[in-house]
Parts: structure tokens; C-alpha cells; sequence
């Protein structure tokens, strides 16, 4: 077991990382933030249960919160600092500015990292099956409308 | 952007607003207490913060306006002891009605202050000076002369009062329009909150809070804790224990450590039904407001027993902040929502000068009311001082912002009506019972911060106030119906006798006063056999109220609101938010299966003078459902005197899948006073959902939230 911990490593945003026995049992958010800066992933539960700290590992959204550096072999993660370049901002985000839909934001990275998995995969999803994806994300201030029509209208662009 | 339009005014009340400067401009009465010139740019300070609310756009595009300057090129701070003024708490929707007004009257005396210089250097006179995004003109013809050419010429210092004389509404151009968040890239894209804040050297704090007010620690090794690995220091006072770590992995492993080893005596005083207990207190009653004489009236009695469980603020990110101490004080980056009054509890805790504490507003996740920021500055702070010269961070957990966060109160409304034979209400009394709405930090004498408590010696809170009807009231929040009935009594009891930590969350008691008003009103309406909306008209004289319901009608035309039975019901609320700010009336329609489905909503508001119309759409559409949220889903679950919600997993909140169709319409009111918007609607909605449910299936269902559970109950009890 121990051998195979020093073995660690997977990719975030493109960069390997290695990762030490001592970080193993790290969960992957408190890595991401407090090891790699990357704190547009946000805590928000620690039981995967409000969405906050959502990333794309092997192209699927997970909870960071509740996934500890030693199950990550080889994995491949994307962040939110991921999508875009202060160039060109990546059309997820573009489209929830435009409709200005946040009011305080908090929960809108994990959001973004969600839909893109899911257009990945899917470029045009029902807007029931991207409603179903938003449920494993929690709101509180209310925006939950101009979320879900930024993103209605994204998809309708692509189409 | 979508830049709503605004809808043509129905009826503009001739009224003209009466010319009295803003009240914040007597305890900060300099236009140099507002507005900074710096070069190409000017400044505002605001004693406000932005919450997610979009109260610092609003309050730029005001400074803006008035200064004939264009919106990039003003900034803004908000809420800083070390520069803004001191306007207490964000709170109450009273950000652009008293720091906005504050703020127009600073940049209209700064700008005649200009043009005054300008005037002198140019040796014309006044009336030949305009201006243009900074730039001066002369006859209407461009100088090469600017703002920031004169500036040294301005005596800064003078008084806003003396000078200004704001603009009349016709020549304003960017208040009244939907200009973009000014934060909201940030927030979109950026790392804009106080838990993403790193600084050199810092380390990170939690503490091991109490389970419940009372609560002692039994004997604790210490020396075990401090052996947990990364743990700096831990640190006790009295009943409260915290730790310091090298990272915030280590902090919170050694602290989820020290909760499952740490064991408590807790007091033993918790009712077994505390909305029961609530409903059954025997404290003392206050008179609110009297009218006509209630003992003159005889006819038909209606009455009605209406109940709130407690709630929590539930916001998505725990409180966070940040502390250093050095030798010339401490400084503290908070979210909380007033950083001066909560650098006066920190001075009353820490027992230092107020002076040598400087309270830093930095975002943290939406709070709706005082939740748990101003106790994790306090952990922070305590930490610090035992940590000098290192920031010190602390987050709490999701639990620690469920258990330790102040509750917003259960309450119990109880409303009497008597209708006369034209079935014409002739008189109300309304009895609110509720646990304390107002124990925010400083109010009551006590600091009102968690780990005061557990100190020694203990800082406990005091008995709480509530707030009182000039500030809006805080159990009593709309309990006087804003209807034109000849005799009425408003009484509030509030009950201390409980042991859960409450205090403010958005609305107060508005939420449940106006779901017991409403639910009469529609019930009135329906044993008389008349139209919801027209039985309130019939009870309005306040013509912005008739208007605003008359929009909703207008927009919600050929709803059926009467009775169905059938699962699928409409029904309306209504007020005037505090019986002073925005008026709102919502419209919801239900499909009640097993729960409650809201699939449509639609608002009609009269918020006055809009300064950016998206903007209040937006607090609107928030407030909606998070009102919706509340009245249908949520409850705290208690276990004796603990809070025993712990996780989302306890305390459902709306889900996506679960939000209605919204339509939003604001009434267009340019020439009157703005009045607060953000938590106008939580009232209607509630009620508007009540008496949506009651048509659907025939029943009136009292208690929230209207569970599964709660509608099998009152179906069984009809």
C-alpha cells in the first residue's frame, strides 16, 4: 500500500502533480485550494451534497470535497480556472454574465464545471437532462432562473 | 445585457418627495466623508457592502449620475472602518434609500463645488458651466478644462447640506437603467471571497464550538490536541477551545478529532415542541398599535393561528474570516454585514479600544440576515491575539454554520377579524408570538458573538429588545395590516424563554405576518363570495397599493382564483414591505401531488425611484424563491437544546428542478423616493402560496413548511 501511495500522481489543468504519502488523504479540494491555489473550487459542505466545489475528473463532474488524493491515480482534472483564458472567456461563462446571473456567486464555479462535463458529452441536452444536472447544485440566493436560462440559451446558440 | 423595460406607470401619485437631507449625512456630513478625487477617477465610500446584492452598482451609478462622470470612471469601497462612513448594518433594504441618497447629495455638492472653481477660473459664472464625463463645458461648448484640473481649488471639507441640490429626475441618465454588475466578473471568474484570501505566513484557525448555548466542557487532554499533526497551538478560554494549524487540512482534521473526543453538559431547558412552546408562552405582551375601539364592534369572527418553524440562513459558503494582530492593533477581514458594529463587539470581547480595531468588508457567500460571519471574526480574532503577527484564518464547517450560526425565530401569528353584514372587516386584532429577531452584535448592550458566551467570564447576551416599529419592527415586522380597517390591535409577545440562538434573517417577521394577513384576507374574500383582488381593493386606499395589485391583475389575467380542488390552484399575496418600503403583490400557481409544486409566479412591484431595474428584478426573483424555499421545505430539527441540523441532507432547500416559471414587472415611479426592494417579496410569496394551496385542495394548511407531511396533517385535521 505504502509503495503504491508514493507512486501518486494525476493531472490537473493540463500540469502533473506528484503527490507525497503525507498528502494522500488529503481530500482533492483542500489539495486544490490550499496546495495548488486554485480557489475558484469552493468549499461548501464537505459531504458532496451542495455541488460548491465541483471539477471534471476523467470527464465527469465530482465533488471534490469527498474525494481523497489517494483515489486519484492517473486521474485527469479540470478546474475552473481551466475553462477560458483572460483572452477569451469560455461561452459557459460568457453566457451566466450576460444574463448576470449570479447575485452572490458562490455556487456558480461548481455550476460551470458541471455543464461543461455534461456538453462535452453531450452538446445539445434536453433542457430536462440539464435541469436533472443542475440538481446536485444547491442556490441559495434565489438565481436559480437566470442559471438555468443563461444556460438554455447557450445551448441554443450551439444548436 | 437583457435591459428590462419598464412598464408604462399605471397612476404616477402626484406626490412630490420631500426635500430633507439623508440622516447619514449628519454623523458624516463632509462631501470628503463620500468622495475621493484621484486622478481621472473619483472614489465613493460607502458605509454599505455588497452582499450579492448589487447595492454598490446601484450606489456608483447614483455618485455617477450626479457627478455627470461616466460609470468607469467612478469606483467604490464599501464598509471599511478605515475609511467609509460608519452606516451600521447592510440591512432592512435601506442601502439605496439612505447610504444612495446620502450619496447623491455628496456628488451633487461636489459637483456645484466644481463648477465653482471652474466658474472662478474661468471668470464666468456658474450658469455658463456644464459638464461631460469630467470634462467642463462652456456655453455648451467644450474648455480644456476638467474636474481634475480644479481640484485642488475645492475645499473638500465643506458640508454636503450647504451645497447640494440634486438633479431632478427627467435629467438623470444612468440611474433608472440596467447598467451590469460591477462585481460580477469577479464573482463569475475570480476568487473574490474572503475563504480564497492568502497572505504571507498565515496559518489557520477553528474553533471547537460549544453544542448549544450553556454548554460546559468536561475535562479535555489538551496535550493530545495539541499532538495532532500540523497543529501550532491550541488555545482555551473558559468553556471555548481552539487550535491553530499550518494548513487548513490539518486544522480541520485536528478539530474534527477534538469534536468527537470533546464531551459537554448541557443545560437541560429545551421544550420538547418549541413552536408549541412558542404558541403557549406566557411572557409578556407589548402593544404595537391601537386604533378605534375594538369593544364597539360585534358581527362575524374569523380567526386564524398561523406558525413558522425556525430556519437558518443557510448560506451556501460557511463564514470565513481573517485576523491579524500586531502591535498597533488588529485588523479583520470579514463578510459580515456591518463592519462597525462589529468592531465594537470586538472591542467589548477583546477589551481594547475600539480605535485599534479596523474591520475590512470582504465578500463571503450570500448571508440573508446575521448568520454566522460576525462569530467567526470573533474566532479569528481570539486566535489571533493568542497567535500574534501571523494572519489567521478561519472557516467554519457546515455544521458549525448550521448549529452555531444564530436561527431565524420560529414564530406564532394569531389574527381575529370581524365583518360587519356587507362583509366589510370592521375590526382585527393580531396577537405575534416569536423567539427574538433582533440580537445582532452591539444591539442589546452584549457583543452577541457565539464564543463570547463560553468565555471567562462569560459575555452572555443580553435579553434581547427586538427591534423596535420605527426601525421597521422585528417580530411585529407587517403585522399591522396596511388595509383600512377602522379598529385594530397589534400586540407582539416576545418569547426569551427558549434556549436557541436567534436573531435577524431577511423579512423578519414579515414572512409569517403577511402569510397570516393574506391567508385571511383570500379567506374573507372566499366566505364572502367575492374576487380575491377586488375584496383588498375594497379594503385600499393607499393608491400605490390598489396599483400594484391592479398590475398583477393586469398581468395574470383570466387566472382562476377561487377553489378548484382538483390539485391545481392560483392564489395572491400582498404588502408594503415594513408598511414603508416597496409595495408587491405575487401571483402563484400550484400543482399539489404528494408536495407542493409552485410552476408559476409572477410579481408586480412599486419600489419607487428604481435606480437599476435589473437589478431589483434580480433581489426579486431571489427573494421569490427563496421565500418559496422556506415556506414549503425548511425546517431546524432540534435535539433538547442543540441544534441537531447538521448537513443539507437535514435542510432541504429548493432544488432546481423544483423552480417556477417567474415574471417579474416593476412599476415605473422616476419622480418619487426610492424605497427598499430585496425583501419585499418573501411576504407575498408565502401567502400567495398558502392561498394557491388552499384552492388546489381545499384546505388551509397553518403551519409551515408546507411538507408532505404538513398537507397529509391538515387534510386529516379539516
Amino acid at each position: 500500500m505504502t509503495s503504491q501511495l508514493k507512486a501518486i500522481q494525476f493531472c490537473v489543468n493540463g500540469k502533473t502533480v506528484h503527490i507525497s504519502e503525507d498528502e494522500a488523504s488529503i481530500s482533492l479540494l483542500n489539495y486544490l485550494r490550499e496546495s495548488l491555489g486554485l480557489t475558484r473550487v469552493r468549499y461548501g459542505c464537505g459531504a458532496g451534497a451542495c455541488g460548491a466545489c465541483t471539477v471534471v475528473c476523467n470527464g465527469e463532474a465530482v465533488t471534490s470535497c469527498d474525494k481523497i488524493l489517494s483515489d486519484l491515480n492517473n486521474a485527469d482534472i479540470e478546474t475552473p480556472e481551466h475553462l477560458g483564458s483572460a483572452e477569451k472567456t469560455h461561452p459557459i461563462f460568457a453566457a451566466l454574465i450576460e444574463h448576470q446571473a449570479v447575485q452572490c456567486g458562490y455556487c456558480i464555479s461548481g455550476i460551470a464545471m458541471r455543464v461543461k462535463a455534461l456538453l462535452d458529452k453531450e452538446p445539445q441536452p434536453s433542457k430536462q437532462t440539464l435541469d436533472s444536472a443542475l440538481d446536485h447544485h444547491l442556490c441559495r440566493c434565489g438565481t436559480h432562473v437566470r442559471i438555468k436560462q443563461a444556460l438554455y440559451d447557450l445551448i441554443e446558440i450551439k444548436a | 445585457m437583457n435591459v428590462p423595460i419598464m412598464n408604462v406607470p399605471i397612476t404616477n401619485v402626484p406626490i412630490t418627495a420631500p426635500i430633507t437631507a439623508p440622516i447619514q449625512l449628519a454623523q458624516s456630513p463632509a462631501i470628503s466623508d463620500w468622495l475621493i478625487f484621484k486622478p481621472n477617477q473619483v472614489h465613493v465610500l460607502s458605509g454599505r457592502v455588497e452582499l450579492g446584492q448589487g447595492n454598490l452598482t446601484a450606489l456608483l451609478q447614483i455618485a455617477a449620475d450626479e457627478l455627470d462622470l461616466q460609470i468607469d470612471q467612478v469606483t467604490i469601497t464599501g464598509g471599511d472602518t478605515r475609511t467609509t462612513p460608519n452606516e451600521g448594518f447592510t440591512s432592512g433594504s435601506l442601502s439605496i434609500t439612505q447610504s444612495g441618497m446620502a450619496i447623491r447629495w455628496a456628488a451633487s455638492a461636489a459637483r456645484h463645488a466644481l463648477v465653482a472653481a471652474a466658474a472662478n477660473k474661468l471668470t464666468v459664472s456658474t450658469e455658463r458651466i456644464s459638464a461631460e464625463a469630467g470634462k467642463f463645458l462652456l456655453d455648451a461648448e467644450p474648455v480644456d478644462l476638467t474636474y481634475w484640473d480644479v481640484i485642488a481649488e475645492v475645499n473638500w471639507g465643506q458640508e454636503v447640506v450647504s451645497l447640494a441640490n440634486p438633479k431632478s429626475a427627467a435629467t438623470r441618465r444612468l440611474t433608472g437603467v440596467s447598467v451590469p454588475r460591477i462585481d460580477l466578473v469577479e464573482r463569475i471568474m475570480g476568487t473574490p471571497f474572503v475563504h480564497d484570501v492568502q497572505m504571507p505566513d498565515m496559518v489557520y484557525g477553528r474553533m471547537i464550538h460549544p453544542p448549544c448555548l450553556g454548554a460546559t466542557l468536561k475535562p479535555f487532554d489538551q496535550k493530545k490536541l495539541e499532538s495532532r499533526a500540523g497543529v501550532l497551538k491550541v488555545w482555551r478560554n473558559g468553556d471555548m477551545m481552539g487550535l491553530i494549524a499550518e494548513s487548513a487540512h490539518s486544522a480541520n482534521a485536528a478539530c474534527d478529532w477534538a469534536h468527537l473526543k470533546a464531551q459537554w453538559s448541557l443545560p437541560g431547558n429545551a421544550p420538547q415542541d418549541p413552536i408549541a412552546a412558542i404558541r403557549d408562552s406566557k411572557e409578556g405582551v407589548d402593544l404595537i398599535h391601537s386604533a378605534g375601539d375594538m369593544a364597539s364592534v360585534s358581527g362575524r369572527s374569523v380567526s386564524h393561528v398561523v406558525s413558522r418553524p425556525y430556519l437558518s440562513h443557510g448560506s451556501i459558503g460557511p463564514s470565513a474570516a481573517i485576523a491579524v494582530f500586531k502591535d498597533d492593533g488588529l485588523e479583520v477581514w470579514s463578510h459580515a454585514q456591518g463592519p462597525f458594529p462589529l468592531r465594537d463587539a470586538l472591542a467589548m470581547v477583546l477589551d481594547m479600544p475600539a480605535s485599534s480595531i479596523e474591520v475590512i468588508h470582504h465578500p463571503g457567500a450570500g448571508c440573508y440576515g446575521h448568520n454566522g460571519a460576525d462569530d467567526v471574526a470573533l474566532d479569528a480574532a481570539l486566535l489571533a491575539k493568542a497567535f500574534p503577527g501571523k494572519p489567521v484564518k478561519v472557516v467554519w464547517s457546515r455544521a458549525d454554520e448550521f448549529r452555531c450560526a444564530p436561527l431565524a425565530p420560529g414564530m406564532v401569528t394569531r389574527l381575529e377579524a370581524t365583518l360587519d353584514a356587507t362583509h366589510t372587516i370592521q375590526k382585527i386584532d393580531v396577537l405575534v408570538n416569536s423567539a427574538p429577531h433582533g440580537n445582532r452584535p452591539g444591539r442589546n448592550g452584549s457583543p452577541n458573538l457565539r464564543a463570547a458566551a463560553f468565555l471567562d467570564p462569560p459575555l452572555l447576551p443580553s435579553r434581547s429588545q427586538d427591534i423596535p416599529l420605527a426601525g421597521g419592527g422585528g417580530a411585529d415586522r407587517n403585522a399591522i395590516p396596511l388595509y383600512a380597517i377602522p379598529n385594530v390591535l397589534v400586540r407582539k409577545r416576545i418569547v426569551h424563554d427558549l434556549p436557541y440562538r436567534t436573531s435577524s434573517m431577511r423579512g423578519l417577521g414579515a414572512h409569517l405576518n403577511v402569510y397570516a394577513i393574506e391567508t385571511l384576507m383570500s379567506r374573507l374574500a372566499m366566505e364572502s363570495g367575492e374576487d380575491p383582488f377586488d375584496f383588498r381593493l375594497r379594503h385600499l386606499t393607499d393608491e400605490r397599493a390598489r396599483n400594484v395589485l391592479l398590475a398583477l391583475k393586469k398581468m395574470t389575467q383570466h387566472t382562476e382564483l377561487s377553489l378548484t380542488g382538483d390539485g391545481v390552484g392560483s392564489g395572491i399575496g400582498f404588502a408594503k414591505y415594513k408598511n414603508t418600503a416597496a409595495y408587491c403583490a405575487i401571483l402563484v400557481r400550484v400543482n399539489v401531488q404528494e408536495r407542493v409544486r409552485v410552476t408559476h409566479a409572477y410579481a408586480a412591484l412599486d419600489g419607487g425611484e428604481i435606480i437599476n431595474p435589473d437589478g431589483v428584478i434580480n433581489q426579486t426573483e431571489g427573494g421569490m424563491l427563496q421565500a418559496l424555499s422556506w415556506t414549503i421545505n425548511e425546517a431546524i430539527k432540534f435535539d433538547g437544546p442543540v441544534v441537531a441540523t447538521e448537513a443539507w441532507v437535514d435542510y432541504p432547500i429548493l432544488a432546481f428542478t423544483d423552480v417556477p416559471a417567474i415574471q417579474v414587472e416593476l412599476i415605473a415611479q422616476p419622480n418619487l423616493p426610492p424605497l427598499g426592494c430585496a425583501e419585499a417579496a418573501q411576504g407575498p410569496m408565502a401567502a400567495a402560496i398558502g392561498n394557491a394551496v388552499f384552492n388546489a385542495i381545499g384546505v388551509h394548511v397553518c403551519d409551515m413548511p408546507i411538507t408532505h407531511d404538513a398537507l397529509v396533517n391538515a387534510v386529516l385535521n379539516n
